[in-house]
């Protein structure tokens, strides 16, 4: 029976283990392996280590890190703290509360790219719907995707949008989960909504948060479908991220080489978002 | 009594504020609507009386072959669906109710695909598929992601929790291992399975980045790609029009979203928990 479970969990797992194999394992390690041995289009040109000194060397490459940095820097906190009100407002006493939930979480199931491209009539200039509404407040209007200093946020802006709505609902998952005995008890002592909050709410809701936190630098790094639409990485590269980066490399410059040196430091940025979660979540939430 | 003075106030507040983001959360949706169904001349110029029309609709479905990248995407979609929940239930079973050599490893090692997720590794992922003569086709646009770590972490946790007694009580019966899964487990996990099939196809709705590198034609390009070529600049579309194109791409999820709504949150919700 033993011997039979060995051979029938190994029959069970195969296709599942092939396919991991042949579209995520193998291409990680060709990756690696691509970019210290190819140059340009060419692979398997001998060991080399130009990829990683022409990025070293390479400014955009440096504006572009620095840029998702900041995208990450920014959208996750700001989306992960909206999400968490919406979920207290929405399983609190608001007045028509699931229809307040629908339109908190409409944006999720949106196409990114269907809803870049309303984002994109928004900001364009002059008969953008933004530059209107300024307008009417005798206001200039901006250059929201044009000007290099403006470029990066208005993308930040739309990002935050898709994506507060649908960790909402993992934090309304976890409300839920909290039993309504410690809120009498809180109440009993006489602990202000506030201190509610603080003592009893936000403490129970750490796990969720982690575990959303994780998953919205995860986004920061590998959802780029709006800059298709709203900026191609422009002007000058002030708005790209690394992912469009390495896109515009394997698939506008033809230069796999490149690309895969480029991907290798998505690869690290992840496996040290991997051992975070590991390290800290893990610890937490044993899957058993 | 000062705090019972002052709590309606500050809720008052509070749930204007929420009114007021979930109206900024709204918004493209309305406007799109608004812009849809009005003549060009008033996408931004708003006023009770413009004017009613339907020839944006017609414009944009002239314009670009909806049905077929509709079809396409539903086609890639159900095929992708298909081939997880066949390779997640036989996996996520070995790995809840087989004991076997080195099962925390492949279990750890299957995980890492929730990081390292195939839009990452676009660029040698489309070189294997080239290799196969895949590309441009449904299966080329499928085959990363047929085998799903989170579905097979989903089953996993799902056929831990269903009592093994019913599997030893199948067994006595005469039952294979394949009747046990298909009869016992399946059955019984079938929340899950509604709760990943609605996460999957509404990801696969969605996505974008792979289908655009690995599709050339309309024989294979799903809504997004479509939507992305039929907004750019260069085919000269008006806002309105791309705004009736953008509502005809999003109104069988849309409108499948709002029927089953509960359903929608709570199947989010059950994959979320997990």
């Amino acid at each position: 029976m033993i011997r039979h479970q060995q051979i029938y969990a190994w029959l069970l797992l195969l296709p599942a283990l092939a396919l991991l194999t042949a579209f995520t394992y193998v291409p990680t390690i060709t990756t690696i392996w691509d970019s210290f041995t190819g140059t340009g289009m060419q692979a398997h040109t001998g060991f080399t280590l130009d990829n990683y000194r022409f990025l070293v060397e390479d400014d955009v490459f440096w504006q572009v890190l620095g840029n998702n940095l900041e995208y990450a820097a920014v959208t996750v906190p700001v989306s992960v703290a909206l999400a968490m009100a919406m979920a207290l407002w929405v399983n609190g006493k608001v007045r028509g509360q699931s229809a307040l939930r629908l339109a908190y979480f409409t944006p999720t199931i949106l196409p990114m790219i269907s809803v870049a491209n309303i984002w994109l009539f928004f900001y364009t200039p002059e008969i953008g719907l933004f530059n209107t509404l300024l307008g009417w407040f005798g206001l200039k209007g901006l250059n929201w995707l044009g000007d290099p200093d403006l470029s990066l946020y208005s993308l930040m802006l739309m990002a935050v949008w898709k994506e507060a709505g649908f960790f909402m609902i993992f934090y309304l998952a976890a409300l839920q989960g909290i039993s309504p005995d410690l809120y009498q008890a809180a109440e009993l002592e006489g602990a202000s909504r506030w201190n509610r909050f603080r003592r009893v709410t936000f403490p129970l809701l750490m796990p969720t948060t982690l575990f959303v936190l994780i998953n919205a630098f995860l986004n920061a790094f590998k959802l780029v479908d709006h800059l298709f639409i709203l900026t191609k990485g422009g002007p000058n590269n002030a708005s790209n991220l690394l992912l469009y980066y390495i896109y515009e490399n394997a698939f506008s410059f033809f230069d796999t080489a490149y690309a895969a040196a480029l991907t290798v430091v998505l690869l690290v940025i992840l496996v040290v978002l991997a051992v975070i979660q590991f390290g800290v979540i893990e610890r937490r939430v044993h899957y058993r | 009594m000062l705090k019972s003075a002052l709590s309606p106030l500050t809720r008052g507040f509070s749930s204007s504020v929420a009114w007021a983001l979930g109206l900024f959360w709204i918004f493209p949706l309305i406007y799109a609507l608004w812009a849809a169904f009005h003549p060009t001349a008033y996408a931004t110029h708003f006023s009770l009386t413009a004017p009613l029309t339907l020839d944006n609709f017609v414009a944009a479905w002239h314009q670009a072959p909806f049905l077929r990248y509709m079809l396409n995407t539903v086609a890639i979609a159900l095929l992708i669906l298909a081939f997880q929940l066949v390779l997640c239930t036989l996996a996520g079973y070995a790995l809840a109710r087989l004991s076997f050599w080195g099962r925390e490893l492949i279990f750890g090692l299957i995980l890492m695909q929730l990081m390292v997720v195939p839009e990452i590794l676009i660029v040698e992922n489309y070189q294997t598929v080239a290799s196969l003569h895949a590309v441009d086709t449904y299966i080329g646009v499928g085959l990363p992601y047929f085998a799903s770590a989170f579905g097979i972490f989903l089953l996993r946790q799902t056929f831990k929790t269903i009592p093994q007694e019913l599997e030893d009580a199948a067994r006595v019966e005469g039952c294979s291992l394949l009747q046990i899964i298909l009869r016992v487990y399946v059955p019984l996990a079938r929340p899950t399975y509604l709760a990943f099939a609605l996460v999957s196809i509404s990801y696969h709705w969605n996505n974008f980045l792979w289908p655009l590198v690995v599709t050339n034609t309309e024989s294979s390009r799903p809504l997004t790609v479509g939507m992305a070529i039929f907004g750019a600049p260069e085919s000269g579309v008006d806002w309105s029009v791309i705004s009736a194109g953008t509502l005809i791409s999003v109104a069988p999820l849309l409108i499948a979203f709002l029927m089953f709504q509960r359903q929608f949150t709570q199947s989010f919700i059950r994959a979320g928990v997990k």
